[in-house]
């Protein structure tokens, strides 16, 4: 019987539960010293002087530097397509353009002394126009980089069409915030780092891509790539944020190198919220058109991406908005254009989903303000502009190209798990009662890209002449669970338990090349890498099997009930794996071993319905979310435990979005949830518990015909949820309420309402 | 100062400096790692333990505050025989973790709230758990795992 699809628990787990995980900051490092930075208070300002002299003077100091000391380069361009002007220093030079950029780097004996020493540098600042609204950004009024003579770094155009909605009966517009949220992976950024006998860098970091952190660290410190080895221990999460090399892994590099001792840093919670790149980030403005018979035919959606200071991935995550921009629907002409700009506050990166919630909660929610403008129920709307399952592959307006789907049988089955028409009947009961405690219904069809950049990956398996096998895997999991999946794969071809398996990971040695983990790419490109491999050793055994029994090739057999190779037709005389192991090193010396590096075969485009039930007290303002339904299709599951988990994560996530999470600064670019007590983290008591239900509709693209499944709970879920609460109070005249829907935005969006509207009218005419 | 207090049934004296918190003194002096910081406000609660069979956050209190008393902290749950207790199975079994960074405070918290209310309801559970951070799992699988233990606990004891 096939482990495939099967509720497999997690091999990972017992270490976790009994000892704890082992993340930077647990490794024993003898000798270490401790760096911290000094950051800047202010959001835009010159550096008039930097005194570290008290600093140095300190006992347990080691060493104080500022960005003239280091010599190293500037962070480059992302991908070369935002503003070469705009680059940012290891440590600030001349300016500071956000609070929290770090200014000085401070080494000491201890993280305490190197927290007094902090206390001890004195920073001269001369306050400059602060920028921190997009909006006045774009208008080039003040500029962070006046060498750039803007502040604009990266834009996107596609179409320009005059007449795109003159043939439409209906057009709707709509401005929408798609505000700044904080990606908060429990464990911030975390790094050791120290040279090895052997005249080499062994740096321990907590990310999602130790590959790619260890190319940053030899690009920017001048080393060969083999002269430095990247380690993951346990990572504590990173969605997004952890994918990307930050100034500060440079420094803790460069500290290591220079020192020659072992150097650890550790962010506190208050500098990651103000270090680790920020997530969204948008302002968007949209218009559709369609029929009054509630046939779209005409979309437009313009981007203010705000980067933050210094453009980071932040700045390009339209270009992934943009190849999501008609949803999924059949839209004949869809357009978009996007403006990146940089303003005064933490840069904005990739964030669970990147460019795609974006693309979807403004489709989503302009889908809605369509449907009511029509009077069509909402569900009814989508059904009738959804990509048809005999469709596929489907073109886009904007050139996308969707590989398979099934969108009105997610739908479908939503509706059904919801009740909706129930919900609806109750909703309308709510209404006329006039009860103070409203019921709403939120919809959100949407449609994903997952392995979205070209990276293939590398995946080996190794079978050693003791039978276990050895598994290595250039995907660098934080929580995903690929010790457990891939090992699934692999039992699964090679009729191993998945006890006889190891897999190996997150160690630049030991694994030679990986993209890492991030964009819902894991099992599609890294996980189909391991099978291959897996595929390739199960023949290399044959041939081996085939010259021992003196056998045709084509006759011999891998009996995956007991994992041994037979010649067809006489089971009793079986070579075991480990036996072929060994005969392979007799050989030639070589083991049983295939390497694989799989070619992207391109992008896959998962998709869903998502459906919110929400209360809305309309004499607070409260939300309280009663359900939440997921129907996802992510291609054939191999292990529906994991996969509901990623989907469980992903809904809190796009849930807290649209209800409660953002990062928000005052006029002048101070900070005002830097901590876990101003942030409005979601917790388990603002969510119900979730329900959740797969379709499976395989991919051709791949082996194993699977999508990803990492970023679509996030994607599904904060357009359901703010559609709920826009639903739950639109008899009251509300047309739109912006995210988060806290109680102060939704009462007051009540309250605007009621002077142009006759409540009770509308509550007796009831609902749909 | 000098301190002293029993960890995971293990006396442990030390000198130690006056400011120092208890997660910082289980995880630098006594060297057991497993108790995770998250934030420096008390919001998180990944450095959750038991003082005296009761939840705090070992964040907020003293080193010094805590001599005398008896801690517990995830190295100190399994069984004697090396099992997983009735809460870390539960987890296993339920998917209850992912990247396990809030795990340790998220299994010593039910357990604490499992001692106090040993058949809890899913709404009493969430609200008890609001201290306790967690962005992997959306908690759905946190609570599911502190159901499963709930009532097992209680017959283990």
């Amino acid at each position: 019987m096939s482990i495939l699809g099967n509720r497999v628990v997690r091999r990972e787990d017992p270490k976790f539960l009994t000892v704890g995980g082992t993340y930077v900051a647990d490794l024993d490092l003898p000798g270490s010293v401790y760096l911290t930075f000094v950051r800047s208070s202010m959001a835009h300002a010159k550096l008039l002087s930097v005194d570290t002299s008290g600093a140095k003077a300190m006992p347990g100091v080691v060493a104080v530097y500022t960005n003239d000391d280091l010599g190293i380069a500037r962070m480059p361009t992302i991908m070369g397509m935002t503003n070469e002007a705009m680059t940012q220093p290891m440590l600030a030079s001349g300016t500071v353009r956000y609070v929290g950029e770090p200014i000085v780097a401070i080494v000491a004996e201890s993280r305490e002394i190197a927290a007094d020493a902090l206390e001890a540098v004195v920073v001269e600042y001369e306050p400059l126009t602060v920028v921190i609204d997009p909006a006045e950004a774009r208008k080039d009024n003040d500029l962070l980089f006046p060498d750039a003579g803007t502040n604009t770094t990266f834009t996107l155009d596609f179409g320009g069409d005059e007449a795109l909605f003159d043939d439409c009966e209906v057009v709707v517009e709509l401005t929408l915030i798609n505000q700044r949220v904080a990606p908060c992976p429990m464990e911030g950024r975390s790094a050791a780092a120290h040279m090895t006998k052997d005249g080499r860098l062994e740096f321990n970091s907590a990310t999602q891509a130790p590959h790619g952190v260890r190319d940053g660290l030899a690009g920017f410190l001048g080393l060969e790539p083999d002269k430095v080895h990247v380690v993951t221990p346990d990572v504590g999460g990173g969605f997004g944020a952890k994918a990307s090399v930050y100034p500060e892994d440079i420094v803790v590099g460069w500290c290591a190198v220079h020192l020659g001792r072992p150097v650890r840093w550790t962010e506190t919670r208050s500098e990651s919220m103000l270090g680790l790149g920020h997530g969204r980030a948008q302002l968007q403005h949209v218009r559709m058109g369609g029929t009054r018979g509630g046939v779209i035919s005409a979309y437009r959606i313009d981007v203010l991406q705000d980067c933050g200071a210094y453009p980071a991935f932040g700045a390009v995550l339209p270009f992934m908005t943009r190849v999501m921009t008609s949803g999924p629907y059949k839209i004949p002409k869809a357009e978009f254009g996007s403006v990146s700009v940089v303003t005064n506050s933490t840069p904005t990166t990739a964030y669970r989903g990147a460019g795609r919630p974006e693309a979807t909660a403004a489709i989503e929610r302009t889908m809605d303000v369509f449907a009511r403008e029509i009077e069509m129920d909402p569900a009814e709307l989508r059904r009738r502009n959804l990509i048809g399952k005999d469709e596929f592959p489907y073109t886009t307006p904007t050139e996308t190209v969707y590989d398979v789907g099934d969108y009105h049988q997610a739908l479908e089955l939503a509706l059904e798990v919801a009740g909706y028409d129930e919900l609806r009947a109750k909703q309308a009961r709510r209404r006329a009662s006039g009860d103070p405690i409203q019921i709403g219904i939120g919809l959100s069809c949407y449609v994903e890209i997952t392995n979205g950049l070209p990276d293939g990956e590398f995946g080996a398996v190794e079978v050693r002449p003791d039978g276990k096998i050895i598994v290595r895997t250039g995907t660098s999991p934080h929580g995903q669970g690929h010790v457990t999946a891939w090992s699934m794969l692999v039992a699964e071809q090679m009729g191993v338990p998945i006890e006889d398996i190891e897999v190996i990971y997150g160690d630049t040695d030991v694994v030679p090349r990986g993209a890492g983990t991030m964009g819902s790419r894991s099992l599609q490109i890294g996980g189909a890498a391991v099978n291959q491999a897996a595929v390739d050793v199960v023949e290399k055994a044959k041939d081996l099997a085939a010259d021992l029994f003196e056998a045709d090739r084509e006759d011999i057999v891998l009996d995956k009930s007991n994992a041994s190779f037979h010649v067809i037709g006489t089971p009793a005389v079986s070579k075991s794996w480990g036996e072929l192991a060994k005969a392979a090193v007799a050989k030639d010396g070589n083991p049983l071993f295939a390497e694989v590096d799989l070619a992207s075969p391109g992008p896959t485009f998962p998709f869903g319905t998502h459906i919110s039930v929400v209360e809305v007290d309309v004499e607070t303002g409260k939300v309280t979310l009663l359900r939440h339904i997921a129907v996802d299709d992510a291609g054939r599951i191999l292990n529906p435990l994991l996969a509901e988990g990623q989907v469980h994560g992903g809904i809190a996530q796009g849930v807290a979005q649209a209800l409660l999470e953002e990062v928000v600064y005052d006029p002048d670019g101070n900070p005002l949830t830097s901590t876990f007590a101003d942030y409005s983290f979601i917790s388990a008591a603002e969510l119900p518990s979730f329900e959740t239900r797969f379709t499976e509709t395989p991919t051709p693209i791949n082996a194993l015909g699977a999508k990803g499944i990492g970023e679509s709970g996030t994607i599904g879920s904060t357009p359901a949820l703010h559609n709920a609460v826009c639903d739950a109070v639109a008899h009251l005249g509300v047309r739109h309420v912006d995210m988060p829907t806290t109680p102060i935005r939704v009462w007051n969006a009540i309250n605007d309402a009621a002077p142009h509207h006759d409540a009770k009218n509308t509550t007796k005419k009831g609902g749909r | 100062m000098k301190v002293a207090m029993t960890v995971n049934g293990t006396l442990e004296s030390h000198d130690v400096e006056a400011r120092t918190l208890l997660v910082d003194y289980l995880r630098n002096v006594v060297g057991l790692t497993g108790t995770n910081i998250g934030c420096d406000t008390t919001s998180c609660g990944a450095c959750t333990v038991l003082l005296n069979g009761q939840s705090v956050k070992s964040c907020t209190v003293l080193a010094a505050q805590a001599a005398g008393d008896d801690i517990t902290t995830i190295e100190g749950l399994a069984l004697e025989d090396g099992r997983l207790n009735p809460v870390q199975q539960a987890f296993q079994e339920c998917h209850g973790l992912q990247c396990g960074y809030c795990t340790p405070g998220m299994v010593m918290a039910i357990t604490s709230l499992l001692t106090e209310n040993p058949h809890p309801t899913e709404e009493d559970v969430r609200v008890g758990l609001e201290g306790n951070l967690c962005r992997c799992t959306g908690y759905h699988n946190i609570v599911a795992s502190a159901l499963a233990a709930s009532g097992v606990v209680e017959m283990h004891q």
